[in-house]
Formats: C-alpha cells, structure tokens, sequence
C-alpha cells in the first residue's frame, strides 16, 4: 500500500502541471464550467439529504466543551 | 539537533444523540465506543472482549514545561473512571469530558498519520452503526467531526510531535506561532458566523477556521479556557532527558485529506528547522492572538499582520517564507528524521497550495475544507437567494461535518484523495510498522488476555502466576517491525516474549 500512496507525488514531481486526480477542479474555463456544473448536481443532492427543519437542527446542535 | 519528528493527532467528536429528551454526552459516548469494542470480540470470549484498558500510571498533564507547579490552574482532569480502550492498530479509543476521542498511533510520517486519522474515522463510523443497531427504534447516535456547536462551545484536535529536548522552548514558541497563526490558509475547516464573545452578529458571516475564536493566550498550559496557541504540556510519553513532545492544540479537524496532510506534514518539516535552528529569527508575528483571528476572519487572504521588526506581510507570504526555507532546509539536511519522501510530497503540495491560494482559490475545492465548504454554501445561497443568517447555512457547515455516510455533505464533494480505501480499512487493524505503535498493537493482536493494561510509553502483562509485568517503551522509534517482528513471529507465549526481551 505505501509503495502506491508514494508513487502519485512522483508523478507529480515529474510534471507539476498534470493534474494527479482527474476528478480534481482545475484552473482553466473548462475546468470552472465543469465547477458550476458538477455543483448544480451536488446543490440537487445538498436539498435533498439537507436536515429539513434547518432551525431545529441548528438550535439543537449543543455540545459541551471538550479536551 | 533535531530528532525523528514522529507523529500523531487526537479528535474529539461532535456526538448527538436523537430522538431521547435529555440526552447525556459521556452515555451516549460511552455507548458508542462500547458497542465498537463489541464488534471487535473474539467468537465465544464475550462481549467487548478483547478490551485492554489504558494504563494512566504515567498521565501527567498537569506538568508545564515552564517549570511552573499549578495552583489554581485549569490543567486537564484525568478521567479514570470512563471507557478507555487500546486498539489493535496501537490507536487509544475513549471517552474524554463528553465526547468520543480517538488518538491516532505514533507514526513516522504524514502520510501514515493521514491513512490513520481516516482509519479513525471509520471506526466511528462502524461505531455508529454498531451502536444504532442496539438503540430503540426512534433513536440514533450522530457524529460530528468538527470543533464548534456554533454556540461557544468548542472541542479540539490536537497534534503532537516528538522533539529534542534541549531545543530553547521559546524558540520553538516563536517560530511554532507563526505558523500556526498563517497554516490557517490551508488547514482551516471553515465555520459559519464568529463566536468571538466582541464581535457583533453578522460582522463575520464565515471564516477559514471553527477553532480561531476561541484562543485568548500566546502560551499556557490550559487547553478548556484560555486557550494558548502554544500549549505547554509537559508529558512526553518518552524519555524526558531526551524529548519533549509538543501538543498542539490550535489547528481544526480537517476532512479533506490534503489539508489534514499538508497540517501534519507542513509542521513536521517547521519544527525541524527550529531544531536544527535553520529559521530566519526575524519572523516574528507582534500580536499573535489578535492575528490568528485576523487570518481566520479574512477570507480574502489580504489582511496585512505586522510582524516584531514593523514590517508587514499576509499570511500567504509568510506561509511562502517557510516553504522557501524548508526547501532549503531539505537540500542541506536531507528528509531522513522528517519522514522520508513523503516530506519531498509534502513540499510539492504546500507549493501547489499556497499557489492557488494566492491565484485562484476555488481550485482548492475539494482539497481545503474552508474552500470547499464555500462553495456548497455560496451555491446554497445562490440557488435559494438566502440571506446571510439563514438556518440553512448554518445546517449545512454543520452537516458537512456529519460522518453518517448518507447524510455527509463533505462525502459528496469528490474530494481529493491521498489514501485508497483498501490501505484504510487495513489500518483500522494494523498499527504503523515503523514507530514502538507496532509491538503495541502486535502484542495486543497475539496476546489480547495475557494484557493488564497498555499506555503510549508502557505495557503490563500478566504472566499468569499472579506476576504482572511492566515493559517501559519510552523510545518512539524503538518496537518497530524492523526491531522486534521476527521477534514477535517467533514467540508463542508471553513469558517467552518478556524471556527474549530481556535477554
């Protein structure tokens, strides 16, 4: 397993401008419709799973401090 | 001189329990770790076996590194009396105040770190559904892997490294506040609103981090009020003549698995160079409280901080600084104590970060959680033409964070990944091969009844005649598979083991 983590940085090392993971956003035009598109669909899902009663949800998120 | 910078990190989870009137935190913890100990049983050795409990003969928390005795101080409590388990992967499993903690195992490297911290949180993802399918119907446990309520109350995730301790502790404040204070570019979590006590509603509608408003000292051993960006716990779970182990206290949980690596990672290579004294003294930040929370407020990533000379300079540019620095530091001195090739990968991103950073930050979705979580919330927004304090922007910083698969909206994001989930799943078991973790979670896999207790720099074992053992571990880096894996291959019993040992 660590062999295979420690291969991408060399890739990367190699030609910083390829981008490693193809799902990742880039930088170009294309790059940024693709952006708004692909959060359109994640805005779709977001309404669905979002907690309905977002007030409820959010007064009753109450955690007492830690560490 | 600097010394191997092994490492790990500790978060407390958000918990709620739903569908009951007056839930309890520390019940509802204590359920769902239990019920993940369950899961782990032996066929036939009853429920939560194999539990070994955490040995706190060497807990010492109250200890300062400034020499200070306590009197009236806030140190933590140790809570003996609540669950409190070790892992066969060498990770401590457990109940701290009211929430569930978990602490990842001594690693060498970020990378190992990484692939550990996201083993934890499968484990309490597991735990979660072991635990839901014992509540009554109408009732579930949820976990949160953030560091706020939005309301005041804050939860941590603390970092600690391993380091030489004849290193100048006010050296390490100097350089170490800087750091801290300008990482939040890449390591902030991002939070809806301020809960800085001063600063009226709606002033600051979000931020780069949950942690920033709550920090009010430069150093100090408290870690529940008056937070210190250097906390100066002294406890170093190793030879004390040797090292100091600095406990960091500052920094958020981070889901994106970039920005966990780049915070391990980056801080790793910055408290080298304090070690080795390679660091320019003139960065120096004038008021660091103030500008920790100037960093974390500015989303622009403009706000100039003044530094101890008069000069100014974002903190973007001072994050450049150390990156100019630690690639120098490299070439001089090499990655061998600050883990290997994985810091030349921990340079390459740093680089790739701060450059987007400075030229398009919405490349970083996906890779920087206070990006990506804009995103989702600036789409939201739009979509829905809401007004700045609407609860549902509020809903959704706290729901990215939820760990349920089903409802995470971090999950869905497509993030960048560093670890493939073979290697995680793996290192919910299997502790690192290259830190004393090794010969504790060995130990605990072959022998789990012949194991009284086990704490970070110790085991006891009980050998069976009403003799019980205590094997100090108090080098790090000593245990590894290198060191004791045929060992442990070859031993069939515990009084072999502790014969060889000691022979």
């Amino acid at each position: 397993m660590a062999e295979q983590e420690q291969q991408r940085p060399a890739r990367r090392e190699s030609d910083p401008a390829e981008p490693v993971d193809a799902g990742a956003p880039q930088a170009t035009g294309q790059g940024k419709d693709r952006l708004k598109a692909e959060l359109d669909d994640l805005l779709d899902e977001i309404d669905e799973v979002l907690e309905s009663n977002a007030e409820e949800f959010v007064k009753n998120y109450i955690q007492k401090g830690g560490e | 001189m600097p010394v191997p910078k092994i490492l790990g990190i500790e978060t407390e989870y958000g918990i709620v329990h739903r569908g009951v009137d007056d839930s309890n935190p520390i019940s509802a913890s204590s359920l769902l770790i239990n019920a993940y100990l369950g899961t782990q049983s032996e066929p036939g050795a009853g429920p939560g076996s194999p539990r070994v409990g955490w040995d706190f003969i060497d807990e010492t928390p109250q200890n300062d590194v400034r020499g200070f005795s306590h009197i009236g101080g806030m140190a933590p409590e140790v809570e003996t009396h609540l669950v409190n388990a070790v892992l066969t992967n060498g990770a401590r499993y457990y109940v701290d105040h009211a929430h569930p903690e978990l602490s990842t195992p001594e690693c060498a490297d970020a990378m190992s770190v990484l692939r550990h911290d996201r083993a934890a949180e499968q484990i309490v993802v597991e735990s979660m559904r072991a635990a839901n399918q014992v509540l009554p119907d109408g009732e579930e446990l949820v976990i949160y892997k953030n560091n706020s309520d939005g309301k005041g109350n804050s939860y941590g995730c603390h970092e600690n490294y391993l380091m030489d301790r004849t290193t100048p502790f006010a050296r390490i404040v100097q350089h170490a506040t800087t750091h801290f204070v300008t990482r939040q570019v890449f390591t902030g979590a991002g939070k809806v609103g301020c809960e800085a006590p001063w600063i009226p509603t709606g002033a600051v509608p979000f931020q780069l981090t949950q942690r920033a408003d709550f920090f009010e000292e430069e150093v100090g051993l408290e870690t529940t009020l008056k937070r210190p960006i250097i906390n100066t716990r002294d406890e170093p779970h190793a030879d004390p003549a040797l090292y100091r182990r600095l406990h960091v206290i500052v920094g958020d949980a981070n889901l994106c698995e970039v920005a966990t690596f780049l915070k391990l990672g980056t801080t790793a290579i910055v408290l080298a160079m304090v070690e080795a004294d390679f660091l320019d003294p003139s960065l120096l930040i004038a008021d660091p409280v103030r500008s920790l929370q100037a960093v974390s407020w500015d989303t622009g990533l403009k706000q100039p901080l003044m530094l101890g000379d008069g000069r100014t300079a974002t903190a973007v540019d001072l994050q450049w600084e150390f990156l100019d620095q630690a690639q120098k530091y490299v070439l001089e001195h090499g990655t061998d104590l600050i883990g290997g090739s994985v810091a030349d990968d921990v340079l390459t991103r740093w680089e790739g970060v701060l450059a987007s950073l400075e030229t398009d930050p919405s490349d970083l979705v996906g890779v920087v959680d206070w990006i990506t979580k804009r995103h989702l919330l600036d789409g939201l927004r739009e979509r829905h033409e809401l007004e700045p304090g609407d609860a549902r922007l509020a809903a959704l910083d706290l729901q990215y964070h939820d760990l349920r698969p089903e409802r995470s909206l971090f999950a869905r994001v497509g993030a960048e990944t560093l670890v493939d989930l073979g290697a995680v799943t793996v290192a919910m078991e299997q502790p690192p091969e290259d830190t004393r973790a090794y010969f504790r979670g060995r130990c605990l896999q072959r022998w789990p009844d012949e194991i009284v207790a086990a704490n970070w720099d110790s085991m006891v074992f009980d050998l069976g005649d009403n003799t019980l053992r205590r094997i100090p571990m108090m080098e790090p880096i000593r245990g590894t598979r290198d060191h004791v894996g045929t060992l442990l291959d070859e031993c069939r019993t515990v009084p072999e083991l502790l014969s060889r040992l000691s022979a």
